[in-house]
């Protein structure tokens, strides 16, 4: 059997991101929240305040160096395995990244130093602002990594160009405006948000069954809760926008994801659960929900959504098209810049169409010497794993709705309950720990496996995207990168469980004196009054 | 958008070449005292106390450091795409290994006085010396290389095809120049910790950077002969069109001749490889006279110009190809296209300034030396 390069590669490239998108939603959330806590330290003054930031910081930090050690990764792995990708659309895709690097990157790297050794060396206004400077940083970084991704899931503002045979940027005002990426950055960033909170509910809530540091932790659940469910509100919308910019963009990922393989009078009824099958090319014991999936996907009763075998049928048309292309292109080419303007014409006019030509090279050296019964192959790889985007989406969704309900349980408890919350539901806090990164790594591959064929959709196939490397050497750094990064995760929740089982700094002692002040004031008050916060 | 086109093509090239020397200059000369800081790490300092000193002298700025690193990575990506897609697949397995020794480090950084366990805090003292060490030398190894010719090709789709190994990378003059990187990042990480701490650690880094100042020049001056008398250089064969597309193989290019022919046609370069060999030598005696600020500004200026050398000797040539001349990298075919080029000199026209403005501000907070009070009085929250 021939474990092919292309495989292997993708499996490698899957690994290095899913895990350091382990870290990444918490640092983009944990920031703001340990942010917002030091705000309100800044303002009210009360040492409380400073020990939930100090403390939930300690956290983001064991957190945050984990995302920027992984994301090295992620910056050289482009080259170092996908080398034809990073000639063909480096001049597009490589800008977003630099540019994120000085405006996001550098910023959150050299303040997180000094929001850690700066306590004593800033005023307490200027540690805030600095606190605030990593958590901008962190969150413009997102904007741009979903800047180059959103260009690879809807390539505008870029041309390809016979001359150094690669796609070159034609306008950088389409690239960053791309509306694909601006609904994916909002998107992923507020489930950044959802991430943190449901960690800070979770731990917060499991001091409450101990009995422990039941300031900080009521605190804690009070800013958790209204944030997150914020965030969750934001993740829903953002992630209906996501389709919605879908319909127009990546048609076959919505048919994939939806497990629609007819096109449907519109509108479109919406497959609620169902058992998508690839051989037999149709979706089993589907429940289907009339009208819903017209009203999301296109927002109209009238408006048809093309299903997977439409589609299947239309790359066949697409292929064909950029064989034109691609017989112009080989033209110009040999004529050595000599091409005659009727040959550049005819590339033009075909050009939009030359990455189906590539889908041909996994069958034939020349794409131009094709069968018909290969270019119907390479038609029907256009379609993704369904039944994978079909289930991995539908746990996403679930889970996102989910966020909802706990972040407005826990706000409506905390806001108008005087913060007495049951113990059944802290213990669903600290269960529920783990799902949101368990949403985020569905939308990824939601996202990722759902753009396949292609590296860069309708642009690039991925089988034409890799280095040219030996099985050994992928293999090799595959099992180092298994190797080392599990053993980096079992240091990393070694010290987070560490450190939350430690708890706050409790080396403050006018946070103490505050606390005993604070006790004597109730008691005064009465029994029953709550904190004024 | 016809803004793009105020800044002509090859000067953009040029300047984006400058840039990435830039980039590169600011690395060594920030990270560049991290790593040497690293590879110091378990002779300047013995002691757990001693060596958590050495530690928070860069604990709060090496996350900021190491971003010139990634940022000069961002840039070959997005300046020089063929640059990036063939060096980093082709020295594939070296990247790895610098990859692994740079996520070991930022680690080591922060985890290691989480524990208070010897055995936990010994290990990652190792993993922080191998996270200095390894990638101070491969990176001088893979500029030895990179003088030599690397054995790649481009196929007619101007895929990049390698056919070296990691093995062939490890050859004499390639180790010189790693050792060569060695020493002179040694010395910065020297210079860094005259400067930060006091006593006894202060004291070791004073000897090991003296050697280190000597070692660099003495390698440096070696590894100037060798190039000149025992190494091909390149040169284009034919015309040269110096803002003609982004692709490799329409030029022609030959091996053999000397870099050497660059400085008889540019003298003024010159400049370089001799604050490359002042600097250090400034350093020396810098170390030796205890003035620590001064011995830091003389091992800067030296790493400036050992890393302009490089670049001025080889200049148009960016990674020359030593089975397939013609497919050679050079600053006239091998960039991102014009209006690539002028959207990113514009960002880092607005950034760069912004970023020392603000790198300025925290290293004049963090001003002073780090002494074992404050290491002992603040053990939970330092490093």
């Amino acid at each position: 059997m021939e474990l092919d390069i292309v495989e292997l590669s993708r499996l490698q490239f899957a690994m290095t991101a899913m895990f350091h998108f382990l870290f990444v939603p918490l640092t983009l959330g944990l920031s703001i929240i340990v942010a917002i806590m030091e705000t309100v330290y800044v303002m009210t003054n009360r040492p409380i305040w400073r020990q939930m930031t100090k403390f939930w910081a300690t956290l983001f930090g064991i957190n945050f160096v984990l995302g920027v050690a992984t994301g090295i990764t992620m910056e050289f792995q482009f080259g170092m395995n996908w080398s034809y990708y990073s000639h063909y659309v480096g001049d597009v895709f490589g800008a977003p990244l630099a540019i994120e690097g000085l405006m996001a990157f550098f910023l959150e790297a050299t303040f997180v130093g000094l929001m850690f050794f700066g306590w004593d060396k800033l005023s307490k206004v200027a540690h805030c602002v600095v606190t605030w400077l990593v958590a901008i940083g962190s969150n413009f970084s997102a904007l741009w990594i979903l800047i180059a991704n959103g260009w690879m899931q809807n390539p505008v503002g870029a041309q390809f160009n016979p001359m150094s045979m690669r796609m070159e940027m034609t306008s950088f005002f389409e690239v960053i405006f791309n509306h694909v990426a601006q609904a994916k950055f909002v998107h992923t960033v507020s489930a950044g948000y959802v991430t943190a909170s449901v960690f800070v509910l979770g731990v917060s809530a499991w001091y409450l069954l101990k009995d422990r540091h039941i300031e900080l932790a009521r605190r804690s659940i009070a800013v958790a809760a209204s944030f997150g469910l914020a965030s969750a509100l934001s993740v829903v919308i953002l992630g209906d926008e996501s389709g919605y910019s879908a319909t127009h963009t990546q048609k076959m990922k919505l048919a994939a994801i939806e497990g629609m393989w007819e096109t449907h009078e519109a509108p479109e009824p919406f497959n609620l659960v169902g058992l998508p099958d690839m051989e037999e090319r149709e979706t089993q014991f589907a429940v289907k929900i009339p009208v819903v999936m017209g009203l999301i996907g296109t927002r109209s009763l009238t408006e048809e959504m093309p299903g997977i075998n439409e589609l299947v049928i239309e790359a066949e048309e697409r292929i064909e098209n950029g064989l034109v292309a691609y017989d112009a292109l080989m033209q110009i080419r040999a004529a050595r810049g000599q091409a005659t303007p009727a040959q550049t014409a005819l590339f033009e006019a075909h050009s939009e169409d030359l990455g189906f030509a590539f889908l041909l090279k996994r069958y034939v050296e020349d794409p131009r010497d094709a069968t018909q019964e290969q270019i119907e192959m390479a038609a029907a790889d256009t379609i993704p794993g369904v039944p994978q985007l079909f289930w991995a989406f539908r746990v996403m969704v679930v889970l996102g709705f989910a966020f909802i309900g706990v972040m407005a349980y826990f706000f409506i408890r905390a806001n108008f309950y005087r913060m007495s919350f049951p113990r059944w539901a802290l213990r669903a806090a600290v269960i529920a720990i783990p799902t949101p990164w368990i949403a985020a790594e569905m939308g990824w591959f939601v996202a990722e496996f759902g753009r396949q064929p292609w590296t860069v959709d309708g642009v690039l196939p991925t089988a034409l995207s890799v280095s040219n490397l030996s099985v050994a050497q992928v293999a090799l750094t595959l099992a180092g990168f298994v190797t080392f990064y599990s053993i980096l995760f079992v240091i990393e929740m070694g010290l987070m469980v560490k450190y939350i089982r430690k708890g706050p700094y409790l080396d403050v002692p006018e946070t103490e004196a505050w606390v005993r002040k604070h006790r004597e004031r109730l008691a005064g008050n009465g029994p029953s009054t709550q904190p004024a916060e | 958008m016809i803004l793009h086109e105020l800044v002509d093509f090859e000067i953009l090239r040029v300047i984006w070449w400058v840039l990435l020397g830039v980039l590169l200059i600011g690395f060594a000369l920030t990270d560049g005292f991290d790593l040497g800081v690293g590879a110091l790490l378990p002779f300047v300092a013995r002691t757990d106390v001693e060596r958590r000193v050495a530690i928070n002298t860069v604990g709060p700025v090496w996350e900021g450091n190491q971003v010139w690193f990634i940022l000069g990575g961002g840039a070959i990506f997005a300046a020089w795409p063929p640059l990036y897609a063939v060096s980093f697949s082709g020295f594939y397995l070296a990247m790895f290994l610098i990859l692994a020794a740079l996520i070991l480090r930022p680690v080591g950084f922060k985890y290691r006085s989480k524990r208070d366990d010897e055995r936990w805090r010994t290990a990652w003292d190792w993993a922080l010396f191998v996270g200095g060490f390894v990638p101070a030398l491969v990176f001088g190894v893979a500029v030895g290389n990179v003088l030599q010719g690397v054995p790649f090709y481009l196929t007619e789709d101007l895929m990049p095809m390698y056919e070296g190994n990691l093995f062939g990378l490890l050859n004499p003059y390639a180790l010189l120049a790693g050792l060569v990187s060695l020493s002179m990042l040694v010395m910065h990480g020297a210079a860094w910790l005259v400067l930060k701490t006091e006593g006894i650690v202060a004291h070791r880094a004073r000897i090991f950077g003296g050697y280190a100042a000597v070692s660099t020049i003495v390698l440096f001056v070696l590894a100037g002969f060798w190039l000149a008398a025992g190494i091909d250089g390149y040169a284009f064969a034919g015309e040269v069109v110096t803002d003609g597309p982004s692709n490799p193989l329409m030029s022609e290019v030959e091996k053999g001749g000397s870099w050497m022919t660059a400085y008889g046609a540019r003298p003024w370069i010159a400049v370089a490889p001799v604050l490359g060999i002042l600097g250090a030598g400034l350093a020396l005696l810098g170390f030796k006279a205890g003035k620590e600020g001064w011995t830091m500004i003389a091992s800067k200026l030296s790493i400036l110009g050992v890393i302009s050398t490089v670049g001025l000797t080889m200049f148009p040539f960016i990674l020359p190809s030593s089975i397939e001349p013609n497919s050679s990298l050079t600053v006239w075919d091998s960039s991102s296209s014009q209006l690539t080029l002028f959207v990113m000199l514009v960002s880092a026209v607005i950034f760069v300034p912004i970023i020392l403005a603000y790198t300025a501000w925290v290293y004049k907070v963090l001003w002073g030396k780090v002494t074992s009070e404050d290491v002992l009085d603040n053990s939970d929250s330092v490093y």
